[in-house]
């Protein structure tokens, strides 16, 4: 205590020029929007700095499993090669066919910045509309739907997860290709979510796995995850299922965005029935 | 003579009202701005207490910057000038024999000593003020010539108050 009095003496004319000065600079970070606006961008520079320093660590931690992932995705690729299927095709010409159009392309991206524990949750990619994303385009990653692009700047984007409460996604049982919507339901668990709209008379087993049905955004056929329960909601004409995510949300790190190259045109010709 | 409190108040006001009525309106292309309100805070009594030093210091502060529109842009200049006034002297008199002079003024302490004294302690303010104002480290080289000038403009200014009113008094 002594030595600290001491201490408070001998510094005295700093100690008050600290105290007096944060004071007025307290008043003049409050007081003016200018000084005020230079100092909160600052900090969030600094945040996002400190963000990308971290994930960069962080990057060669989860090497190993990003690396197993990835080749595991390649060996999925391999298998749905031309070359890997017999052909057993008769016709020698080829006819110009929608088919052999790409409709999706798939861009790459990492994830920078992660949440799930909020009750809406968002995951922020580092591409940007330079890279072309663009509002409303599908996000998945190697092992499932992620969720929807919200938000573009020139360089990252703002993807509203699948686990938000506005997130809808067109989902069909992969056995029997009958259609609802996923929404992730209790908005508590990240790895658990809810199919809703499926009619009642549908015959489905726990196990079965639930795809995208293709009929937005996402191609039809990339995993969402698989039944853990089911049952019919007081009385109600549709089943109330309980989908264990096929995407670990906790974990994620590279996803990739889906250009859907025919979506304009799909948008145009139904929005033309609309109108008759 | 009049006492030394009575002086220093009058001398608080004075300088206020000059500044604000009639100094803030001169200035050359926003580069050469003239500051004279520093020298009442160059002008305190030698052995002040360094509480009320600092607490006169944020008064001056934080009336100039009521006129001025500015909340905390002149009160962190003036508090910053309070310190570098306490280092100043703590360095500066014991070299100079000057320790029983009751206040730092030209006349006192002689026109060389007033005048660096005056100008590296006002370039201190001005810089402060400035770098403040702009808020960012890339326009250090403008805040720098700023600083340097208005300092040239602010102490010519305070050097012809000293001579013109507080010089007569010994």
């Amino acid at each position: 205590m002594r030595n600290l009095l001491i201490f408070i003496n001998r510094y005295s004319a700093f100690l008050l020029f600290l105290l007096f000065e944060s004071i007025a600079l307290s008043i003049l970070v409050i007081n003016n929007t200018y000084q005020r606006s230079i100092t909160i961008s600052s900090a969030n520079e600094l945040v996002g700095d400190a963000y990308y320093r971290l994930n960069s660590v962080e990057d060669y931690l989860s090497l190993k499993s990003t690396n197993d992932s990835l080749s595991s995705e390649n060996a999925a690729l391999r298998n749905q090669l031309q070359t890997s299927f017999l052909n057993t095709r008769l016709d020698t010409h080829r006819v110009y066919s929608p088919i052999n159009e790409q409709r999706y392309l798939y861009l790459s991206a990492q994830v920078i910045n992660n949440s799930i524990h909020q009750k809406n949750n968002y995951i922020t990619v580092n591409k940007g509309f330079v890279d072309g994303i663009k509002k409303g385009m599908g996000v998945i990653s190697p092992s499932g739907v992620v969720g929807i692009v919200v938000n573009v700047s020139p360089r990252f984007s703002i993807v509203q997860s699948l686990l938000h409460k506005d997130t809808r996604i067109s989902a069909m049982i992969e056995r029997n290709k009958s259609f609802g919507s996923l929404i992730w339901g209790d908005q508590i668990d990240s790895r658990k979510a809810v199919l809703k709209d499926i009619p009642s008379h549908v015959k489905i087993k726990t196990g079965d796995k639930i795809v995208t049905s293709g009929f937005s955004l996402f191609p039809s056929g990339i995993p969402i995850g698989k039944i853990t329960r089911f049952g019919v909601k007081g009385g109600g004409s549709f089943l109330d299922i309980d989908v264990f995510l096929a995407t670990n949300f906790g974990t994620l790190e590279y996803v990739y965005i889906v250009t859907d190259k025919m979506k304009k045109e799909q948008e145009s010709l139904e929005s033309n029935l609309k109108n008759d | 003579m009049i006492n030394q409190t009575t002086a220093n108040i009058l001398r608080f006001v004075t300088l206020i009202i000059v500044q604000v009525f009639l100094l803030k309106n001169i200035g050359y292309y926003n580069l050469a701005v003239p500051f004279i309100y520093p020298l009442f805070i160059l002008r305190l009594p030698m052995r002040i207490q360094q509480i009320a030093l600092y607490t006169l210091c944020f008064l001056m502060g934080i009336s100039i910057d009521t006129f001025y529109n500015t909340p905390g842009l002149h009160t962190t200049a003036c508090v910053s000038l309070g310190l570098f006034r306490i280092y100043y002297l703590k360095i500066g008199i014991q070299q100079d024999k000057f320790e029983n002079e009751p206040e730092p003024g030209i006349k006192t302490m002689g026109a060389q000593w007033f005048l660096v004294y005056a100008s590296v302690l006002t370039f201190a303010h001005h810089f402060i003020l400035f770098f403040i104002e702009i808020f960012r480290l890339t326009d250090i080289g403008f805040v720098f010539t700023r600083a340097i000038l208005s300092t040239l403009f602010s102490v010519t200014l305070m050097s012809l108050t000293e001579l013109m009113f507080w010089g007569k008094k010994r």
